[in-house]
């Protein structure tokens, strides 16, 4: 069986860019992008920190150029989701569905995913009311009630852009002050249509076919109270993709995958061959521009990786 | 929109006008159709899949979009407060759902589980 120098999980910056420099390595990369093609952008709008865009660019179209960008040079990229991984021998084995990939190396750029809450109504109303992209369903909630559960940047973002639509949005945060930058923290403390609920927690969706009201809990005053809402985004941050990875990869107590293990490379994961760039395996910076970094990181370790084997 | 000269390809536009009597086609087809906006960026990923579903599908399923902007009202209809949602139709009654974009395989099996 035919196998690959180097698969690539993942589509989101730290993905594609590993791609572009992976195939511009002449490398011939696959790229399984999953069944959310192109991350988190995705569900974003615009986007003002890229370098280069002084306008800005659009979350979407940045990553359908990314990943274009890939495939001009030659990435095969595949729109499927790998469902099981077994790095315990010489060539990785990687599996979808009951497809069998072999490889010499990996770069694990799976991200991360919106953090569900696990309160009653949660599931039974996604996509009803309830949401994790405020910026995909706001025009919905036109004359509306929307509630956005969060306090951080992706929360306030969450919350303005449901203004532009909206006839009131509530913020539910559980502390007593933002963890958002300040200039985000701002402009929604300014908002005039938005109402931030302090010390307050989400605990029930109710409605029949669609979200009519929720239980919301006040960790101060001990008080429950129901609140009329059509919306609930929730925004309360991510967690790290790496179910299929934690019985093959070092991770650390929050899933991340820990790096600079088996190789002397900042992208090299606890198994020789296998590197891990993106939000997959940082808890820190979380921005498109250092998940492209360390995507054209691990796409470079992966060449002098392989080049080091054919000494 | 297509011409008797040139078979149509890709997805059939959708309006609230002609939403009803293509749910109950006189072939009996299930419809397929793809709740989408122009600003959500996941239905740009699922466009290009969903055109190329409707023409693999042609004369088995129809597959069809709708855009939510021009249409509120039929989507208020079936509760679509999430895009992209896909709903499958079965002689006019909607027999599977499908929020978010689960990707080519994703509508692929949603489609021939519903044959």
């Amino acid at each position: 069986m035919a196998h690959a120098q180097v698969i690539i999980i993942g589509s989101g910056p730290a993905g594609y860019t590993a791609g572009i420099y992976a195939s511009r390595a002449k490398l011939k990369p696959t790229l399984f992008a999953g069944d959310k093609p192109g991350g988190q952008l995705m569900n974003t709008t615009l986007v003002e920190n890229w370098p280069g865009t002084e306008a800005g660019v659009m979350g979407p179209e940045l990553m359908m150029e990314m990943r274009q960008q890939a495939a001009k040079f030659g990435a095969e990229i595949i729109d499927k989701k790998v469902t099981q991984v077994d790095f315990s021998g010489k060539l990785k084995q990687i599996w979808v569905g009951d497809k069998l990939y072999e490889t010499k190396t990996v770069i694990v750029a799976t991200g991360a995913a919106g953090i569900m809450l696990g309160v009653p109504g949660e599931q039974e109303f996604l996509g009803r009311g309830v949401a994790t992209c405020a910026v995909c369903d706001a025009p919905f909630y036109r004359d509306k009630i929307a509630m956005v559960i969060g306090g951080g940047d992706a929360a306030i973002e969450d919350a303005m852009a449901l203004t532009k639509f909206a006839s009131k949005v509530y913020l539910v945060h559980r502390r007593d002050e933002l963890r958002a930058s300040k200039v985000m923290a701002e402009r929604v403390i300014n908002a005039e249509k938005v109402e931030i609920l302090w010390n307050s927690e989400l605990k029930r969706v109710l409605g029949d076919k669609l979200v009519e009201k929720v239980e919301i809990y006040n960790n101060k005053t001990d008080q429950t109270q129901e609140i009329a809402t059509q919306g609930v985004f929730l925004a309360i941050g991510h967690k790290p993709v790496t179910e299929i990875f934690k019985d093959q990869l070092e991770l650390d107590q929050k899933g991340f995958i820990k790096t600079n293990l088996s190789y002397p490379a900042v992208t090299a994961t606890s198994v020789d061959g296998v590197f891990a760039a993106g939000d997959v395996v940082d808890y820190r910076y979380k921005q498109a521009i250092t998940s492209a970094g360390m995507g054209c990181q691990a796409a470079l370790d992966v060449e002098r990786w392989l080049e080091q084997q054919q000494r | 929109m297509s011409d008797d000269t040139q078979k149509q390809t890709g997805a059939v536009h959708l309006t609230t006008d002609n939403f009803k009597a293509t749910l109950n086609n006189e072939d009996g087809l299930i419809v397929f159709v793809d709740f989408f906006a122009e600003w959500c960026g996941p239905c740009k990923m699922a466009a290009p899949i969903v055109d190329k579903l409707a023409d693999e599908y042609r004369g088995k399923a129809i597959i069809a979009k709708l855009n939510v902007d021009e249409n509120n009202q039929t989507a208020a209809e079936y509760g679509v407060m999430s895009i992209p949602t896909v709903i499958i139709f079965k002689d006019g009654e909607e027999v599977d759902r499908q929020i978010g974009f689960p990707g080519e395989d994703g509508f692929r099996q949603m489609i021939d589980k519903n044959l």
